[in-house]
């Protein structure tokens, strides 16, 4: 693929993220925080993010799987989820949050065990997807040419 | 004709003696009377005001009409305008209200319009807003629009008297009204067009019902206007009881009759909404609302002025930046953002010699106290229940409106719509929102010279700290430090970072700070805890309520003893219930910016608190 096609593959792909709502205008704030004075800025973000989420998911898991479930626990590592999420602009995960932490008001552990579960998937959605458009943004780069924002 | 002429002429007549007799009733309200005598008379200053007001309303109407109205075209500056107008409504305002003004930034500083006649229409516009709004804000959005189609049906210019007197209504299904005096055939292309672009700024209305959220036509259809021309629109809007269908036709029809208590309260004359319609098609441009019920409403018109020679009219953002520079300003000119919070207890209990104030202050007094009692922290700070002096009061804490509004309105800058959402409690105080049309105008590196918009705080040349404002940020969260971080940066500020709230205590005893970003919720210790244990140090000299709690001054530090002014701190809230405004504002803080944090608004904040 030349450099044209990948460029205009990368903007497509953006876009389609936006449409779908995997991404939010806070993602675009991300972006023009990039410069050449933080050159890695949106990379070096997310990949806290998916660092942090990972840890989160880990320790949503086990309080779920408790016999007696400490909810403000729970609660707590939701919030902030949420707040990660939802600054970087991951729109679709910051939502489930919002319903996670509802059923946790409720003490409602079915509920959260279903969020878990919808929040896993919708994470694991928006990381490879990120992923793969760090991918061609970076074989643009190898070809020698530049983002287009 | 004829009857309106004379009708003209016997206002006119008629408006000399009665001012005379209002004018004796005020005399003679200052005069000793006895209690009955004082009732007698404040019936008879109602009416006469209310008598007067109309008489000048009609005056004007047949002005208008009969085309013997001058236009004037005067030079003037927008920004100027929207901003003297928000702060005289502010100024003489009796209720909780928020008043913001928006002017984008690619509405040129100066244009050439009657300004009066467009201060009149604000006044009128804004004062309406207020009147029938008790809670939330009442707003001004002034920005530049493409040339709208209704102006490609001929000009309006002019006293030749060619508004007609029909004018013929048509209500869409988004709700938005307009008003035209054009023949029909041409009434449907307008309709259609302007309620797409009517739709893509009123899209807050709606959340539920069918709304074309998409661009408007207007934009593809640009047709080579003289360079001098620019079309601007203004939406004043209110999260007031909103209008119901129904009574949306006759809005311009008859204006509205204006109470007595109203025009003396905001003084001077008002227009009626039908002369403020007449007024706007003299001029040439459309007058329309839409509105909800127990939403809000908004008001816009958009008129075309003629830009100024001084600089061109483009709306091109790197071409104003150009015309700053050219202009040299300062900052004052190119202010794009206006907020008037409701500094209820400073300015209500301030003397400004006013009666009306007295009788406010008690239902004030019982707001705040009411508001005390609703279940917050034993640690709030208790008001002054006699009428000290404004000095002692500035110090305690702000209350801000609608402890228990159960619809709230917001801003969504990100998405650039509103949010009326009807099951939150909290009312978010949104700091800063950006002109609709333009994105957030940014600098990478702070540039000294062209923008103005960067005052010279923000050059970050030298590392001395008298100039540069020391910011400390407390949030938990790895993310949102590092992307607050580097907002702050590209704003030009280096900052210091701790994780919680008792580190933000810690922080402050150590070394004064110019601004304090606050997350709200955090573990080890909340920002609401921190704030109330700042502010305790504010005003007592001593940090013994921290002690109290745990945290020990490190003695081996010189910290900073004396309590020096209030630092401003600002919440970053996720708008949770737990992190309204009400309780963000009883801790203690000042204002607040809504998570997730936009480069917009933290430097909408900065330059409100750090100015």
């Amino acid at each position: 693929m030349d450099l044209a096609q990948l460029q205009r593959q990368l903007v497509d792909y953006k876009t389609s993220l936006y449409h779908e709502d995997f991404l939010d205008e806070q993602f675009t704030q991300l972006q023009e925080l990039q410069d050449e004075n933080n050159p890695d800025f949106v990379v070096e973000v997310v990949s806290l993010f998916f660092e942090d989420s990972d840890r989160l998911l880990n320790e949503l898991t086990k309080a779920l799987e408790q016999q007696s479930v400490d909810f403000k626990s729970v609660d707590a590592h939701v919030h902030q989820l949420k707040g990660s999420s939802s600054s970087i602009g991951a729109q679709r995960v910051q939502k489930v949050c919002i319903a996670f932490r509802n059923y946790c008001e409720e003490q409602n552990v079915e509920g959260c065990l279903k969020c878990l579960q919808q929040v896993r998937h919708e994470y694991s959605l928006v990381k490879t997807k990120l992923e793969f458009m760090f991918q061609l943004q970076q074989q643009i780069l190898s070809a020698g040419g530049s983002i287009p924002m | 004709m004829r009857a309106k002429q004379m009708l003209a002429t016997m206002s006119h007549e008629i408006r000399s003696p009665l001012s005379g007799v209002v004018s004796m009733a005020e005399i003679l309200s200052t005069t000793k009377l006895d209690r009955e005598q004082k009732q007698l008379l404040d019936v008879m200053l109602s009416s006469g005001d209310l008598v007067l007001q109309l008489i000048n309303d009609i005056l004007d109407l047949s002005k208008v009409e009969s085309g013997v109205m001058k236009l004037e075209a005067t030079k003037f500056r927008p920004r100027e305008v929207v901003k003297h107008v928000l702060q005289t409504a502010a100024a003489s305002l009796q209720k909780i209200l928020t008043l913001e003004g928006h002017v984008a930034d690619d509405v040129p500083i100066d244009v050439i319009g009657d300004v009066l006649r467009i201060r009149q229409i604000l006044t009128n516009l804004i004062s309406n807003a207020i009147k029938f709004t008790h809670e939330g804000k009442v707003g001004v959005k002034l920005y530049l629009v493409p040339e709208p189609p209704f102006a490609k049906e001929g000009s309006q210019h002019g006293s030749d008297g060619s508004t007609a007197n029909q004018s013929t209504t048509s209500a869409s299904k988004t709700e938005s009204y307009t008003s035209t005096s054009k023949t029909s055939s041409d009434q449907n292309e307008f309709h259609g067009k302007k309620n797409e672009g009517l739709c893509q700024n009123n899209s807050h209305r709606e959340p539920g019902t069918p709304v074309t959220n998409g661009t408007t036509d207007g934009s593809e259809e640009q047709v080579e206007l003289p360079a001098t021309t620019v079309w601007l629109r203004c939406d004043v809007y209110d999260t007031g009881i909103g209008i119901p269908e129904n009574a949306l036709p006759t809005l311009f029809k008859k204006y509205m009759q204006v109470s007595a208590d109203h025009a003396r309260k905001y003084g001077g004359t008002g227009l009626g909404l039908a002369i403020c319609k007449q007024l706007v098609e003299l001029m040439g441009g459309r007058l329309t609302v839409s509105s909800r019920v127990n939403c809000g409403s908004t008001f816009t018109f958009i008129l075309p002025y003629k830009g100024s020679t001084s600089c061109d009219s483009s709306d091109d953002p790197d071409d104003l930046s150009d015309m700053v520079d050219h202009d040299a300003m300062d900052e004052d000119e190119t202010a794009g953002f206006f907020q008037f919070l409701p500094r209820t207890l400073g300015s209500l209990f301030s003397s400004n010699g006013s009666s009306r104030t007295q009788k406010l202050m008690p239902h004030n007094i019982g707001y705040a106290k009411s508001h005390k009692l609703d279940g917050l922290s034993e640690n709030c700070y208790s008001f002054p229940m006699n009428n000290g002096p404004p000095k002692e009061i500035d110090s305690a804490v702000q209350i801000s409106s609608e402890p228990g509004s159960s619809i709230s309105h917001s801003w969504d800058p990100d998405n650039k719509s509103w949010i009326c959402s009807e099951k939150s409690q909290a009312v978010e105080m949104k700091i800063n929102t950006s002109g609709p049309q333009l994105p957030p105008k940014r600098q990478k590196k702070p540039d000294v010279g062209s923008l103005s918009k960067l005052n010279g705080r923000q050059q970050v040349l030298k590392n001395s700290t008298t100039s540069k404002p020391k910011i400390l940020l407390v949030e938990d969260s790895k993310i949102n430090v590092m992307v607050a971080q580097s907002m702050l940066k590209q704003l030009g500020h280096t900052i210091d970072v701790v994780n919680n709230g008792a580190e933000a205590v810690c922080a402050v005893q150590k070394h004064g700070y110019d601004l304090v970003l606050m997350d709200v919720c955090m573990p080890v210790m909340d920002g609401l805890q921190a704030t109330r244990l700042i502010r305790s140090f504010e005003e007592t000299g001593n940090w013994d309520a921290a002690a109290k709690v745990g945290i020990e001054q490190d003695s081996s530090q010189p910290g900073h003893t004396s309590p020096t002014k209030r630092i401003p701190i600002i919440a970053m809230t996720a708008n949770a219930l737990s992190e309204s405004a009400d309780e963000c504002y009883a801790n203690g803080m000042d204002s607040f910016v809504s998570k997730p944090v936009t480069f917009q608004n933290l430097k909408e904040c900065l330059e409100q608190y750090l100015g």
